[in-house]
Formats: structure tokens, sequence, C-alpha cells
């Protein structure tokens, strides 16, 4: 809108960022009490002594870097396998002509409205059947399937003014030499959303996770991190899991810091289609 | 090959010319790898799921075809049956708290002001963190004793109370999360359609000397009321798969008050292994998805039309 802020808007939306902070800032300060403090006195987070020893904690027990390398791989995993396999399909639906194309791609849009709870099931059937799972193939392949890259891809592709290619074409350039060296290149945008938008619903995903790695060292932090708070009823270890909470939580902060632009436009994006 | 540059290049169709089918198998080669990985991670997937929901199967295989018993037993069972309330009113409580925070704050955020920014980045900032640390930050904030909301209680006067123990109280104390959790969305997407609205409608009102509140109701509201629609899909849509906050916060307690559909499904398949029983309860969730979906796109291809 135009014109000049209305000064009250302003101060309501400071107030309801504080209480948006709010959380985050409590946890923080609770992660830098010892367990004993918290217990002797709940107000205690207020003031001194504060001590780092939570966080010696985290580093001290290697379980947790475990589970980040699991969840890095797992997320880089699903975000090349998605790209590239998204690439492919969404330059062939976009630009060569082959029997059933329409058709195929038609389905592949109707995978849009599938949710996961309706697949879930059998999918943990078929990977019991192959005992694939603890592992990262199990993890990583059925975020593979998502509809969503090969629709924005395919949608990109065909933004692409023609003429590009088929000046290719001209200097007798294969299809696939076409698709590598001219057009991808120019999907950079897509790709940042797409490989945004993947990294971090990988990265954050739950479900599957849960219940595909059941063994402690092939969980992803998500798992890991909840797998510790089902204990949270004994408060003995509340700083603790206050001091896993802020470690989980801030390499994503920062990298959303950093990125921001880019990740608001791709989970925008993601939802708007 | 050269046949094709004959034509015009001018106005493209989106469809390539007959002409290049030459070899056209081979084309399918590109989308191939994605379609196997689609036919095995997804259709198969659907169609095992709607077979296994006519079926009783636990954890060692399929015992026998039951056909629609599986549906006649959810329609009966109270616990299934109060899932769904629990989810309908989860929704209730969420969507229209999301759909109009979330305008109110674009409203107010849509400047290209530092502050602006800054508020903006905050207000999103928890849409990246993990269903796993918000829930661990918001338990923090809900104990009676050593959390936020007990210490603002005492600081107040008042005793504070276990929300998360209290059957009245746990799904709003989980409502509450997810909004905090999920109001980057809703504001982004209000932030988009703002800044489609052409300023020149703004000019023109400000020279007939129209109030702010004029051209909020009279310009902005009715520009983006689409995108208004579908905020309130996407977010029933999402809102409806209620999953990860009920069963870290409460497991679903007290007394089964904030089990949703999903945690249904999670523990009937994964907790008690009756499969059947769990597909059964999965497809009806995706019929009620399903037509949530088909709604935002018949939304969404109207706003399509319209430009």
């Amino acid at each position: 809108m135009i014109g000049r802020p209305n000064p009250l808007a302003v101060a309501l939306a400071v107030l309801a960022a504080l209480l948006m902070l709010v959380p985050l800032l409590w946890v923080v300060l609770l992660s830098l009490k010892s367990n004993a403090a918290l217990l002797a006195d709940s107000n205690s987070a207020f003031h001194a002594p504060y001590t780092l020893e939570n966080y010696a904690g985290i580093f001290g027990n290697g379980q947790v870097f475990r589970w980040i390398a699991n969840s890095l791989i797992v997320s880089l995993g699903m975000t090349a396998g998605v790209l590239i396999l998204s690439s492919l399909a969404g330059y062939g639906f976009a630009r060569l002509e082959f029997p059933y194309r329409r058709l195929l791609f038609v389905i592949v849009l109707l995978g849009l409205a599938v949710p996961e709870q309706a697949v879930i099931i059998a999918r943990h059937r078929l990977f019991s059947a192959a005992e694939l799972h603890n592992s990262y193939t199990a993890l990583i392949l059925p975020g593979l399937s998502a509809p969503f890259g090969v629709f924005l891809m395919t949608q990109y592709f065909r933004g692409i003014p023609r003429d590009i290619d088929e000046a290719a074409l001209l200097d007798n350039a294969s299809r696939l030499r076409i698709f590598w060296r001219v057009l991808l290149p120019l999907t950079f945008p897509a790709q940042a959303t797409l490989g945004i938008f993947t990294f971090l619903s990988a990265w954050n995903d739950y479900w599957w996770p849960l219940i595909s790695a059941t063994n402690k060292d092939m969980f992803t932090l998500t798992v890991g991190i909840a797998s510790t708070q089902m204990n949270f009823a004994q408060t003995e270890g509340l700083g603790f899991l206050m001091a896993q909470a802020v470690f989980a939580g801030l390499p994503i902060l920062v990298v959303y810091l950093f990125f921001q632009k880019y990740i608001v436009r791709a989970v925008a994006g993601a939802a708007g289609q | 090959m050269a046949t094709a540059f004959d034509e015009p290049t001018a106005p493209l169709p989106v469809t390539p010319p007959r002409k290049r089918r030459e070899g056209s198998w081979r084309h399918a080669l590109f989308v191939l790898p994605y379609l196997i990985v689609f036919a095995a991670m997804l259709a198969v997937p659907l169609g095992m799921g709607l077979w296994l929901s006519l079926v009783k199967g636990d954890l060692f295989g399929i015992d026998r075809f039951v056909g629609l018993a599986n549906f006649a037993r959810l329609l009966r069972d109270p616990v299934f049956l109060q899932t769904v309330a629990n989810t309908f009113y989860f929704v209730l409580l969420t969507v229209p708290a999301l759909t109009l925070f979330g305008l109110l704050l674009a409203l107010a955020l849509n400047h290209q002001k530092r502050w602006a920014a800054v508020l903006r980045t905050i207000f999103f900032c928890s849409t990246v963190l993990s269903v796993t640390v918000v829930t661990l930050v918001w338990r923090l904030v809900f104990l009676p004793d050593a959390g936020l909301v007990g210490v603002i209680a005492r600081a107040l006067g008042r005793t504070p109370v276990a929300a998360l123990n209290d059957e009245t109280l746990a799904m709003p104390a989980i409502a509450v999360t997810t909004i905090w959790w999920c109001i980057g969305l809703p504001m982004v997407l209000f932030l988009a359609a703002l800044q489609q609205v052409p300023r020149e409608l703004y000019e023109a009102a400000a020279l007939d000397n129209a109030t702010r509140w004029r051209m909020l109701t009279r310009i902005t509201l009715p520009a983006i009321r689409r995108t208004f629609l579908l905020v309130v899909i996407i977010e029933v849509i999402l809102q409806f798969q209620l999953f990860g906050q009920a069963q870290l916060m409460t497991l679903g307690g007290p007394n089964n008050a904030t089990r949703s559909i999903v945690l249904f499904i999670y523990e009937a398949g994964w907790r008690q292994w009756q499969l059947g029983y769990a597909a059964a309860a999965a497809q009806i969730l995706f019929a009620m998805i399903l037509v949530a979906a088909m709604a935002q796109y018949l939304v969404a291809s109207r706003r399509e039309e319209s430009r």
C-alpha cells in the first residue's frame, strides 16, 4: 500500500514480533542454566550464574553429530536427486514429443493431490519387503517421487523461448546436449527455488524417517531430537534438552538469515501451485 | 530436421510441430527416470494402500480380504470419530487465526523500509524450524513450574496450569504452538498478492481524498480475495494433517483430547500393527484432503483466467 505506515499498526506489529521471539529467547536462556539451578528455583533463568555445561554435554555426546551428518546426507541426496529427475522430466514434458506425453503429464499432476498419509503404509511395507529400512536409500528414495519439481521445471522450460533450442538444433547439437549445455543453465532460478524447498522439506521431514529409521545410528536430526524429547518427564535433563533445541534450530536459522529471499520465494512458490 | 526451421518462429505453439516426431520413443528417455520413481514410490503405494484398506493385515502379513469391513468398523469406532472431531476442531482453531493474522501482518509490513524487512524476517523465521524443535520449545513454554507460562502466571499472582495435561486446554495450546510455527506462510502469500495490486488505483483514490479505510475495503481487499481463498484452502489442507505436534507434545492425550486423524493412522499402523485398519483411515483422510485440493485447483485456475 502507498502512503506512510500507520503508527498504531507498526506498534502492534513490533509487539507481535516480540511475542514471536520470546519463546526462542526463553529457550536460549534456559539452555545456559545448570540443571541443578533450574530445579532449585524456577525463576533462576533470569539471573546469573549462567553456564555452558549443557552445550559441552552435546559436544561430549557424538550421537547428535551423527544425526546431523545423516540429515545432511539425506537432505543433500534428496535435493540432488529431485533436481536431476525434475530437470530431465521437465525438459522432456515441455519440449519433446513422445507417445502418451499429455496423458503421462496429467497423471503426474494428479500425483500432486496425493498426501503422504495415503501412501506411507504401503511404502513402509515395500521397503520392509526389500529389507531396505535403516538405510540412506530408504530415507531418500520416497522424496524423489514428489511431482512438484516436475511440474515446476516443466512450467519453467515452457517459458524459455523456443528460438534458443532451434538455433542449437541448426548446429546439429543432440537433444541431450541442448538440454545440458544450452537450456539447463537458463533454469538456474527455478533450480534454486526447487533445491531450497526440497532441502528444507527433507531436513524437517519427520514422519517417514520416524518409521523407516528405527536404528539410533540412522536417525535424522528431527527424529533424534524427538527421541530424546520422549524422556521429557524427568526434568533433570531440561537444560540439556534446551541446549539441544538451540543446537538443532540454530544452523537452519542462520542459513535462513543468509538465504532469506530465496527461501521465502521457494516456500511461497511451492504453496501457491 | 531442417524442415522445422522453415516454419515461422514468431508465435510459438505450446506443442512442437508434428514433423519432429522421429525418434519419439527415444525422447521419452528424458522422463523415464522420474516416471520409474513416480510409479514405484507413489502410484504403486497408492494402489497398494487402497488394497490394504480392504484387507485384515498385521505385522506378519495379509490375513484375508474383508471388503469394506475396515471402513464399517472405523465409523463405529468412538476413538476414530473423536479424532475426526478433534481434527476439525484444530482446523477451526488454527486456520481462521492464521489467515487473519497473516493478512494483518502483510498489511502492516508491506513497506519498503528496513524495519518492515526485519519484522518480516522475524515472523517467517519459525517456519524454517522442524516440528521437533518447535514442540521442544513450546513444551518448555507450557511447563507449569519452570515454564514461561508458569513464570508469567506466578508474576500475575495466579496458580499456573499444566495446559498440555488439561483436557480443554491441550488442543488450544497445540493450536497456539502451530500458529506460532506456521504464521510465516500466509503472511508471505498475502504480501506477494499485495504487491500485485496496481499502484495507480491508490494514486487515483488519493486524488479523490479517499480515506485509508476506504482504500483498504474498496481496493486492497477486493484485489486480493482470490489469494484469501487460496490461503484458507492451503492452510486447511496443511492443518488437516496435524501429526508431529500432537504426537510430541501430548501423545494424543489427555484422554484422546488431542488425538488427530494422522496420529490415529500412525498408532493403528505402527503401534498396534493393524495395517488394513490404518490404511482405511488413511483413505478417509485422503478423500477429505482431495475435496480441499480440488477446491484449491478450481480457485487457482479461475485466477489464471482472470489475468
